[in-house]
């Protein structure tokens, strides 16, 4: 039996809003069949003050689906269309006094159902850009999905990388044999081979060379270019001064959205393969006359 | 609310009362190690024997040496494959099929990965084996084939005396994971060309953390965990005697009981079906309903999913269980209803009922009486239901974007 909270059992017994809204103006359909979830979300938006007037839903789904969909529809209630779109799907679970790990994406379906409802309001097209695996790290609720993209992104080879950038496997421990799976199955895409133990960038002791340091961190914007290239991006090493490291970012990944992602991932990488804390500085290039 | 209602049977039963005082004083005074060479032991020594004469019998073994006591299911499952590996190891494939226990199905696939061939054999839509796919595969390259005798979420049978007779003719082993069989149905594998089978104390009213591989005499055989001497070498360890003695009981308690199984549990297990499928439209029994165990009853409830009716069940005190998604933690429902092709929307609304010889005609008439309301209740809130039925064209009329 799953450890639900009084709360999760409450709602899904006594539903709130359940049921089809005969004047909604605003439909949301989200779900996955095959996962044994879908929802659709009905709700009455006043057209003037765009405030949601009433909510309802109706719910394919275990019990925790059919909580998360009453305590979403209570949650938006009398909001505006934009208030509402700020409610996420962890204030969903915490409406609920938290969910099990392995229910969460049933609080992110609510949250999908409001983006879709709101998008149909708007005449805007919405679409899920969330897959979902299955759930590799049951402490921290992380698919492997998330943890394939991960260390593709970031030419990620070892557990212990995957766990700082995930935080997958930072707990019990129990799920490194399906992280090792993934990290293989990855590193092997790019034709390299995954070795247990230490991660190839170890923390020197001592302090290293001017020429070794600067080595080093060719080596990781080497690393990180032909995952960047391959989305018509590029970086380039600026500069390097003290504990500051000065780049640019090229092509599409100039002021692309993901850019302080991306950094924060060279950096992380940065920290790793010098052995000290850095920090990696976007630079913008005088653009050639 | 009125007592509890235990309809989950093929997950585990209750001990019987009869083994567990069977098993106390091995607790206490009768503490001595069987392989000890003083009366401690001694006395010990007579009773496992005695216990192990009591399984051979409900097995129908021909030697007593052929039981080898494990802690369990899966490790009896696990021994009987990585053995026929180990002797055969020339051999590079294992036929077993696609609605196995994970206990077979999860060992083949790691086995998969080291890079042996698995031939996972297909069932039709009411679970059954097509022995022309088994027969083709059949070959001098599998070591071992391992095929179930009794699906434990459907309770269909597999025709494994005529398969364990085919394997025989082809000179390859023949495995079966009989645990949900066993204790349930007449067992003669003196007669049979069986050389392996799986068995646990908990599925008939045994203790938990015992079971047996039932080993026949000549079969190849290497030992997964080696040591001490016991069990002729074969499983080393000390002997878990209170639980051995424990499954002793409940062998003996399945003989005595062997035609009540068949006969009252197997008219309960009817009565259940008929009343549920007779009060609930959009609902049917999966299975092979002809040829299955006597306790085990699989409705799949279309539109509504698992866990929210075992919830609603268990507020009442009923304690089922269900192929979905949700109850597992995964994203797919149960590997045995996707096999038969059973829809998404039937897959993860599929309960089973698993009975015993302690449940009565009353308890079953609480439960037909139960279940209805749940299942209309939670089609209320279903996208695919309407006012009194599915929504015409379910599939097309919701239609969600779909992660």
């Amino acid at each position: 039996m799953w450890d639900y909270s009084d709360t999760v059992k409450e709602h899904f017994y006594n539903p709130r809003n359940a049921g089809p809204l005969a004047e909604a103006n605003a439909v949301g359909e989200v779900g996955s069949i095959s996962c044994g979830d879908a929802l659709r979300l009905m709700l009455k938006v006043d057209p003037g003050s765009e405030t949601i007037l009433d909510a309802s839903f109706q719910t394919f789904g275990c019990g925790s689906a059919i909580a998360s969909s009453s305590a979403l529809t209570e949650i938006i209630k009398g909001r505006t269309l934009d208030e509402a779109l700020t409610v996420t799907n962890q204030d969903i679970a915490d409406y609920l006094g938290g969910l099990p790990p392995e229910k969460m994406h049933c609080s992110v379906m609510g949250r999908e159902a409001l983006q879709s409802a709101i998008a149909n309001y708007r005449g805007e097209d919405w679409k899920d850009d969330h897959a979902e695996g299955a759930l590799v790290c049951k402490c921290f609720a992380i698919d492997s999905v998330l943890i394939e993209e991960t260390i593709r992104a970031n030419n990620l080879c070892s557990v212990e990388q995957v766990t700082n950038y995930t935080k997958a496997g930072g707990s019990c421990s129990s799920c490194h044999e399906g992280i090792e799976e993934i990290l293989a199955k990855v590193m092997a895409e790019r034709g390299e081979s995954f070795a247990p133990g230490q991660p190839p960038a170890r923390k020197t002791p001592g302090k290293l060379s001017t020429l070794e340091r600067i080595r080093r961190i060719e080596d990781v914007i080497a690393r990180a270019r032909p995952n960047l290239l391959r989305d018509h991006g590029d970086i380039e090493l600026v500069d390097v001064e003290g504990k500051t490291i000065y780049v640019a970012m090229k092509g599409a990944c100039s002021g692309c959205q993901m850019e302080a992602l991306t950094l924060g991932g060279i950096q992380q990488q940065m920290v790793e393969a010098l052995g000290e804390l850095v920090k990696v500085v976007p630079v913008k290039l005088a653009q050639p006359a | 609310m009125s007592a509890p209602i235990y309809l989950d049977n093929n997950a585990t039963t209750r001990c019987a009362p009869e083994a567990v005082a069977a098993m106390l004083p091995f607790f206490t005074e009768q503490f001595g190690n069987p392989s000890s060479m003083h009366s401690f032991g001694a006395k010990v020594g007579h009773a496992v024997k005695a216990a192990r004469a009591s399984l051979q019998g409900l097995l129908g073994a021909e030697q007593d040496s052929e039981i080898i006591y494990t802690a369990g299911g899966t490790e009896a499952d696990n021994t009987a494959i990585l053995s026929a590996l180990k002797a055969y190891p020339e051999r590079k494939e294992i036929i077993t099929t696609s609605v196995e226990h994970h206990a077979v199905l999860h060992l083949c696939g790691q086995l998969e990965k080291e890079g042996y061939t698995i031939h996972r054999l297909k069932v039709d839509g009411k679970g059954r084996l097509d022995l022309a796919e088994y027969r083709a595969v059949l070959s001098s390259k599998v070591a071992v084939v391992s095929v179930m005798w009794a699906n434990n979420e459907t309770g269909t049978y597999f025709p494994v005396v005529k398969m364990a007779e085919m394997a025989r003719a082809a000179d390859v082993l023949f495995h079966t994971d009989a645990v949900q069989a066993v204790g349930k149905i007449p067992l003669d594998l003196r007669h049979s060309a069986i050389d392996m089978l799986s068995l646990s104390g908990h599925k008939l009213h045994g203790p938990k953390g015992i079971g047996a591989l039932y080993l026949r005499r000549g079969a190849r055989f290497r030992p997964l965990l080696r040591g001490g001497g016991q069990e002729r070498g074969r499983r080393a360890g000390t002997e878990n005697v209170p639980a051995i003695i424990g499954l002793g009981v409940a062998a003996q308690l399945a003989i005595e009981h062997m035609t009540e199984e068949n006969s009252r549990v197997r008219a309960l297990r009817d009565r259940l079906q008929a009343g549920i499928l007779a009060a609930v439209p959009n609902a049917f029994a999966t299975g092979d309903l002809d040829n299955r165990l006597p306790n085990t009853l699989n409705i799949a409830f279309e539109y509504v999913e698992g866990e929210a009716i075992l919830m609603l069940l268990n507020k009442q005190g009923i304690a089922a269980s269900s192929g979905s998604a949700c109850t597992s933690g995964s994203l797919e429902p149960s590997h045995v209803m996707r096999a038969m092709g059973i829809p998404y929307t039937a897959a993860h609304g599929t309960i089973r009922f698993s009975l015993s010889r302690e449940n009565t005609e009353a308890e079953i008439d609480r439960v037909i009486a139960a279940v209805p309301p749940i299942i209309a209740r939670l089609r209320k809130l279903s996208p695919y239901w309407g006012e009194d039925g599915p929504v015409t064209d379910p599939e097309k009329a919701f239609a969600p974007a779909y992660a």
